[in-house]
């Protein structure tokens, strides 16, 4: 008996091991979206520039695009910004920009200097939209499915890492679906 | 002194009542304004994560201080409030998540641990009280080996 006793602060330790090894390896700083495999929040938003157009959840059905939600006041955006440039000249996704909160002169003057991936803005100056889809920061992009369901949420910028080993395969599965 | 001791004690305890709350998100209805107030300081910042909307000075964090007051002052009830929330961020931004299937361990292992702690402790004290108290007496062959050994000495 005593002798089995002496395995319980090994077995102690190989419990605290385990927690940490998975604990220390999970990122908890990501929120895990709620709404994936959902579909998007209702909304009905002005296109940036303001042309009289709506954007709405309609706008984003029948093909697999991503939503991406910027600000001119985002620096890490700015970081992301060559990367969705590239993706949108080279036409491997089309990209929705969803202007969280962000001031019209401000982010005309960020279009012209940076250039513009965007095939749709939607402007959401007030920030409602955001939190309907659950953003908790920026820059936040959702993979969205033909039939206009959130399929997949990354939060932070997207770099060549995260575009081909993530986004592409996900969007060239989706693209495979009716 | 004494005033300045006075003065540092009226700061400190200003800091610590202090919020992130600003004078134009505070209801006009002082009893829906304490319902806010307690509905934000149990719903997680988003951003900072480990503040309640209530403390953070971070913009989503008032932006989310104003949607939980035009929710109260829609008519909603605490808990449509709180669901309101969690269909959009999930369980994660209450700061204390409820009782259920996924949360119970969470929960009962506070109790768990210190109801195995008590049982250890239990049965220690237990070991020791079976001993007996003193130990028993000498028989005559160790009374001799005891003597021969004292009788030993210089």
């Amino acid at each position: 008996m005593s002798r089995w006793l002496a395995l319980v602060p090994v077995l102690i330790l190989a419990t605290l091991a385990l927690y940490f090894a998975i604990g220390l390896r999970t990122d908890t700083r990501t929120i895990k979206s709620i709404l994936i495999d959902k579909p998007l929040p209702a909304f009905d938003l002005p296109a940036f520039p303001d042309d009289g157009k709506r954007i709405t959840p309609e706008t984003l059905k029948g093909r697999v695009t991503l939503l991406n939600i910027f600000a001119s006041w985002c620096i890490t955006c700015r970081v992301e910004h060559p990367v969705l440039l590239k993706l949108a000249m080279e036409k491997r996704a089309e990209i929705i920009g969803l202007a969280w909160k962000d001031k019209p002169d401000e982010l005309k003057q960020w279009l012209e200097e940076l250039g513009n991936p965007y095939a749709t803005i939607a402007d959401d100056r007030i920030g409602r939209t955001a939190i309907d889809l659950g953003v908790t920061g920026a820059p936040e992009t959702y993979v969205i499915d033909k039939k206009g369901r959130i399929r997949y949420k990354h939060v932070g910028a997207i770099d060549d890492y995260t575009w081909t080993n993530i986004l592409e395969p996900l969007v060239k599965q989706l693209e495979a679906e009716t | 002194m004494i005033r300045l001791a006075l003065l540092l004690l009226a700061l400190t305890l200003s800091c610590s009542l202090a919020r992130a709350v600003e004078p134009d998100e505070v209801l006009a209805d002082p009893a829906l304004e304490t319902r806010a107030r307690a509905l934000t300081q149990e719903l997680r910042c988003v951003v900072c994560q480990n503040q309640s909307i209530d403390d953070s000075d971070a913009p989503l964090a008032r932006d989310m201080r104003v949607l939980v007051r035009e929710r109260i002052k829609a008519g909603d009830t605490d808990d449509e409030v709180r669901a309101f929330v969690v269909a959009r961020y999930g369980k994660f931004v209450l700061l204390s998540p409820p009782v259920e299937g996924d949360t119970f361990i969470l929960w009962l292992a506070p109790f768990a641990i210190t109801g195995l702690g008590a049982l250890a402790a239990w049965a220690y004290l237990r070991g020791l009280a079976r001993q007996p108290a003193t130990a028993a007496a000498l028989t005559p062959t160790e009374e001799d080996a005891v003597q021969r050994k004292l009788d030993e000495a210089p």
